[in-house]
């Protein structure tokens, strides 16, 4: 209930940016933040809040950004029906797996191999079948308007992005304050304790990972309206999946602010890198993957885990051990 | 309240459990008792729906449970406790107890609240914010018995709470089982401490190597020579005895 | 239908792709096997090995084959060393935690091959390349029949060392149960870095046998990774008849599926054994617990 102010207030910070910021560059680094919070925070429903660690995000992304981009472009129906789509079908592909997975209660290793399986076979599947430009790609034409959900200037942009990472957010402050969010943590913290207390692992992962695939698809429908352009490894390919969960981890995982710190950071720190190197290939990822393994090995809890230790559990703690 | 029949169950030719027959009576505390590898906890996840048996049944206020998954027994109203005590390690007593409460509870709000109420009486009050995984083994027992009670469950089997507690401590806990006995809900004991068996429990069964052996008063039981037999010698038997003196 | 004068050496050809994607599925079902984690840097780890072939023979005029003797060793080393280096430092005693690592491992290799490598596609000349061997009336190239014998002996190898040395023992005794081995003394910490070594080590193997007959690009891991998975979810995690067998039936699947099917659909026919077992046999073929 203590953070419902916050978020609020952080929302309605961030949703007066465009007001202030004039330059182009610098609201186009705001949205991307906000993105990358967007997939982050898809990703840390399932995987923060749910212990079940996707590395296949991807395969969510990029069945809301494909659906949007071929339902205008092959069948000509609006993106705001796309952007509906996208996101149902993002969800029925997150609960397609998580029906698979979770039903035999698969979860660690094999829940993570399963989810990049899936992207990969997504990711073959759209280079080899027509009607999503197979290797070439799907071009969206550029056709500026509120009802072609392509915005004549980035603030509106801007806001649809913030729409939606609202959304995630809202979400997940209702996950840390309701009786799913209690239930889907204590699967994560212990799944026999929990089912002795009544609780059903397989329904409480099953609706956090079709929230976790909504939001991961919302996140493709607007990179596709951004960027009008998509192939298979833009959607499908293992850098989505890594930014999905890169972004908790910095930022830590199972909180609700953890996915916006972690955003900002990253972004940060891309933009400072490819000021010093350049576009270079490859280096972002390299960037990435480097910043996975420090951050596991030196500070697992995240960005959150190292600002905030001084909590209120600290001298709980301390008392305890006196006592022991 | 709870009718086990002609329960079994093995594990890769090995007899866990042998046509296990009892009757749980409402309303009381009773026992279960056996030398260490009878098979009492595989008997506890077999009713509760964390093993599913080769053979018999399991009625819960006469309602055939078996095969049921251990959430669906829960909901019942039947919830067993850990051996191993199972914290939810980073979330705090409050959040432990809560999880239990939301089985009957939707509100958040009246969830938590429900868990300071609980957490009270067991004598987790002054816990609430802790991390559950700083407690002792004292106080991760209590809050065993806290998630347990939360759900207002009409039986609890509990799985050796005692075990592992010094004598003071378990003389704080035996009041606290009593007071939820007293509230109306019924209790299934297994406990390797005798002297908890003794005061606690009116009704005891003996298991030994998957089998009941006897049943009957604590008091008779361990009398009985079969189950003298079952346990370490006559040197139990005495030292059984001992401990039945002093309760 | 095709005839058999078409259906044979097509078998005969998946067979032999077959034993060298068994090869790195042992590589990671052993890995799995003993530290119940699925190391996601092995597709990675694959591709270094081949890029050290790779190099032995343009750099050097060292023959794949005699590149045996240098590269499973050195790819061991380079495996023992990430083990106990970093991937253990970075469980902090979750499971989850060294799947991360091994993940971000991945990344950074595929990434600075790709940065130094460029995403070419490279191969090497050898005097053997098109020697072609008659089986069964049919011509196999003799790259791949080595390939498939060498795979075989190296299951075997790995076979006898589990089942007939002390490593073997203390491995399995590990696996099985830790607190216990380490009561006896095994130094838990050394043989889950040999293990590991060893998983990598096939690797190496299976570079030194690949490369006649294949290519090696900074993604080159990725295929392999993908089939590796599906042959170890096939054949039953830690299994190592399931490993062989899966890697076999894998092959055959994946060569008919290209001559019936056209070649990138070939491959879909792998992913659909992968979900069809994942649905209904989720164990494997002969797993029994995941």
């Amino acid at each position: 209930m203590r953070t419902l102010p916050a978020l609020l207030v952080v929302f309605a910070v961030l949703a007066l940016l465009p007001l202030v910021i004039q330059s182009d560059f610098w609201l186009n680094l705001a949205i991307m933040t906000l993105y990358a919070a967007l997939l982050g925070q898809a990703w840390n429903i399932l995987g923060g809040y749910g212990g079940q660690f996707s590395f296949g995000h991807a395969a969510f992304f990029g069945t809301g950004a494909y659906t949007v981009a071929v339902l205008q472009v092959e069948y000509a129906i609006n993106p705001w029906i796309g952007l509906v789509a996208g996101g149902l079908l993002s969800m029925a592909v997150a609960a397609f797996i998580g029906f698979c997975t979770f039903r035999y209660g698969l979860r660690g290793s094999y829940f993570a191999l399963v989810t990049l399986a899936f992207a990969e076979v997504l990711r073959i599947l759209s280079n080899s079948v027509d009607v999503t430009g197979a290797g070439v790609g799907i071009l969206i034409p550029l056709d500026p308007g509120v009802g072609s959900l392509q915005f004549e200037d980035k603030a509106g942009f801007f806001w649809l992005v913030w729409a939606f990472t609202f959304g995630a957010f809202a979400t997940v402050w209702w996950i840390g304050n309701s009786r799913f969010g209690a239930r889907l943590m204590a699967v994560r913290d212990n799944e026999a304790a929990a089912r002795a207390l009544g609780v059903d692992p397989f329904r409480v992962k099953m609706l956090a990972i079709m929230l976790s695939g909504f939001f991961s698809g919302l996140a493709g429908v607007f990179y596709a309206q951004y960027f009008l352009y998509l192939d298979p490894g833009i959607a499908y390919g293992p850098a989505i999946s890594v930014e999905s969960l890169l972004v908790p981890i910095i930022g830590g995982m199972g909180t609700l602010f953890g996915p916006l710190l972690g955003a900002a950071a990253l972004h940060a720190l891309s933009e400072f890198t490819r000021e010093l190197l350049g576009d270079l290939p490859g280096a972002s990822l390299v960037l990435y993957g480097s910043l996975l393994v420090v951050m596991v090995l030196f500070a697992p809890r995240g960005l959150a885990g190292l600002i905030a230790p001084l909590a209120r559990r600290r001298p709980a703690a301390k008392r305890e051990r006196r006592h022991a | 309240m709870l009718e086990v029949s002609g329960l079994s169950k093995s594990f890769g030719g090995l007899r866990a459990t042998n046509e296990v027959s009892m009757t749980v009576p409402a309303g009381k505390i009773t026992s279960l008792i056996g030398p260490n590898g009878a098979g009492k906890t595989t008997l506890f996840a077999l009713i509760s729906g964390f093993l599913v048996p080769d053979a018999g049944s399991v009625a819960f206020q006469g309602e055939t449970i078996t095969g049921l998954s251990p959430q669906a027994i829960a909901e019942r109203g039947m919830i067993r406790t850990f051996q191993i005590v199972q914290p939810f390690a980073g979330q705090s007593v409050r959040e432990n107890i809560a999880v239990g409460a939301h089985l009957r509870i939707r509100g958040r709000r009246e969830a938590l609240a429900k868990a300071d109420a609980v957490a009270r009486q067991v004598g987790l009050g002054e816990r609430l914010e802790d991390d559950a995984a700083s407690l002792t083994v004292a106080g991760r027992k209590r809050l065993e018995v806290a998630r347990a009670l939360a759900t207002d469950p009409k039986l609890i089997l509990f799985d050796e709470v005692l075990a592992g507690l010094t004598p003071w401590e378990i003389q704080e806990v035996i009041p606290i089982i009593r007071a939820i006995r007293d509230g109306g809900v019924t209790i299934l004991l297994i406990e390797h401490v005798m002297q908890a068996v003794m005061s606690l429990s009116e009704h005891t069964w003996v298991l030994n190597q998957g089998s009941l052996i006897a049943e009957g008063a604590p008091r008779d039981v361990v009398e009985d020579p079969q189950v003298i037999e079952a346990y370490l010698g006559s040197g139990m038997a005495e030292r059984m005895k001992q401990e039945a003196a002093h309760a | 239908m095709p005839d058999l004068a078409i259906i044979v050496p097509s078998v005969l050809n998946g067979l032999t792709t077959g034993a060298l994607y068994a090869l790195v599925a042992l590589g990671l079902t052993l890995i799995y096997g003993v530290l119940h984690i699925i190391n996601f840097a092995h597709g990675a780890l694959l591709m270094v090995g081949l890029y050290a072939v790779f190099f032995l023979n343009v750099l050097f005029g060292i023959d794949p084959y005699v590149a045996l003797l240098i590269v499973p060793p050195a790819m061991f080393a380079l495996g023992y060393a990430l083990q106990r280096g970093i991937i253990t430092k970075a469980s902090h005693g979750r499971d989850e935690n060294i799947l991360l690592v091994t993940l971000g491992l991945a990344i950074v290799i595929e990434n600075l091959a790709l940065f130094f490598f460029k995403s070419d596609t490279r191969i090497i000349d050898t005097p053997y390349a098109f020697d072609v061997v008659e089986v069964l009336g049919a011509f196999i190239p003799l790259p791949k029949v080595v390939g498939f014998l060498g795979a075989l002996v190296t299951a075997a190898l790995l076979w006898a060392l589990m089942a007939r040395t002390d490593l073997g023992k203390a491995i399995r005794a590990l696996a099985k149960e830790r607190k216990g081995a380490e009561l006896v003394g095994i130094n838990s910490e050394h043989v889950f870095a040999v293990s590991f070594g060893l998983g990598v080590a096939c690797l190496g193997i299976a570079s030194c046998l690949l490369l006649p007959s294949y290519y090696v690009s900074p993604q080159v891991g990725h295929g392999f990774v993908l089939i590796a998975f599906t042959i170890v979810v096939l054949g039953g995690m830690g299994s190592f008849v399931g490993a062989l067998l899966g890697g076999l039936i894998i092959g055959v699947v994946e060569a008919l599926g290209g001559l019936f099917l056209g070649e990138s659909l070939g491959q879909i026919g792998i992913f659909l054994i992968f979900i069809l077992v994942l649905i209904f046999r989720p164990t494997g073929l002969l797993g029994h617990r995941v």
